[in-house]
């Protein structure tokens, strides 16, 4: 089941998000807008050199999917802190799939807090990111 | 080749950056972002925000570039993995606001008999007026080609 702010508790689901295959044009779009110019992530030439068949898409863009799950379901300002590591990379084509659990509530400055864990994965059941994020609910 | 561990504790030189509307668009772009408060500004202005929200992780980029600080430290790009990345936020940042990085070497270590090299890294960040943004940790991986040391 999915929840919403209100009736949040520990072992509840955030909708997760589906993402489209990643494509050559979203890692050319990714690079310049983030500030990510690590030509491993552009230019196949430079890939290639490093022993690699492909391109990576860049681990910050499967951040910014995991970005946009929390923004998706609370306002950012309860946004307190947000911090994954990198598992496994991913390849072009690759179709992550963004999923968070509420995995703890406690009391900290004031406010009522909770402790998400996340997970960036793929659909052949990689795990390419594994995170987690604190959010205020009340 | 190893980085000197004596890089511990440098501070980089601060990092100055207006934070554009266009970039932002184009950042929610490139990540399919559906949401109207990232890109349209009477949709961010009704949700209470003075102008565009700068989206949780694009603060990394600002001060990311063309990674000429690891080449300065004789690092090959091709062999950098991003290991972690956290962020601690204090306020969230807006389209206008000018932001200042202020980035520090905290730690380098091997692991593996120094096949792979750790260099964490942490980023300050404050808008002119002196109130905190964020606080960025990121762990960079260095993977040495087999048979060097």
């Amino acid at each position: 089941m999915t929840v919403t702010l209100s009736d949040v508790r520990v072992g509840a689901e955030l909708p997760p998000l589906a993402l489209p295959p990643i494509s050559r044009t979203t890692l050319a779009l990714f690079g310049p807008a983030s500030g990510d110019l690590n030509p491993i992530h552009l230019d196949l030439d430079v890939a290639r050199s490093a022993g690699l068949d492909d391109v990576l898409a860049h681990g910050m863009l499967s951040m910014a999917y995991l970005g946009r799950l929390l923004t998706g379901w609370v306002d950012q300002r309860r946004l307190r802190s947000f911090g994954v590591r990198f598992t496994a990379v991913t390849p072009v084509h690759g179709r992550p799939t963004c999923t968070g659990r509420v995995v703890s509530i406690e009391e900290v400055d004031g406010e009522r807090r909770a402790t998400l864990e996340l997970a960036v994965t793929l659909a052949d059941g990689t795990v390419t990111v594994a995170g987690s994020a604190v959010i205020a609910v009340s | 080749m190893a980085i000197d561990p004596a890089v511990v504790g440098t501070a980089q030189p601060a990092v100055t950056v207006d934070v554009e509307p266009g970039r932002l668009r184009a950042f929610a772009h490139a990540i399919g972002e559906t949401d109207p408060v990232y890109t349209d500004l009477e949709a961010a202005r009704t949700a209470g925000h003075p102008d565009l929200p700068v989206p949780p992780t694009f603060l990394f980029g600002l001060g990311a570039g063309d990674f000429a600080w690891l080449t300065g430290l004789g690092v090959d790009l091709r062999r950098v993995l991003h290991g972690e990345q956290h962020f601690t936020y204090h306020q969230v940042a807006h389209a206008g606001d000018t932001l200042t990085l202020t980035p520090r070497i905290v730690d380098v270590f091997s692991k593996r008999a120094g096949s792979l090299q750790f260099l964490i890294r942490e980023i300050a960040v404050r808008r002119d007026d002196g109130s905190p943004i964020a606080d960025l940790r990121e762990t960079l991986i260095v993977r040495e080609p087999a048979g060097a040391s």
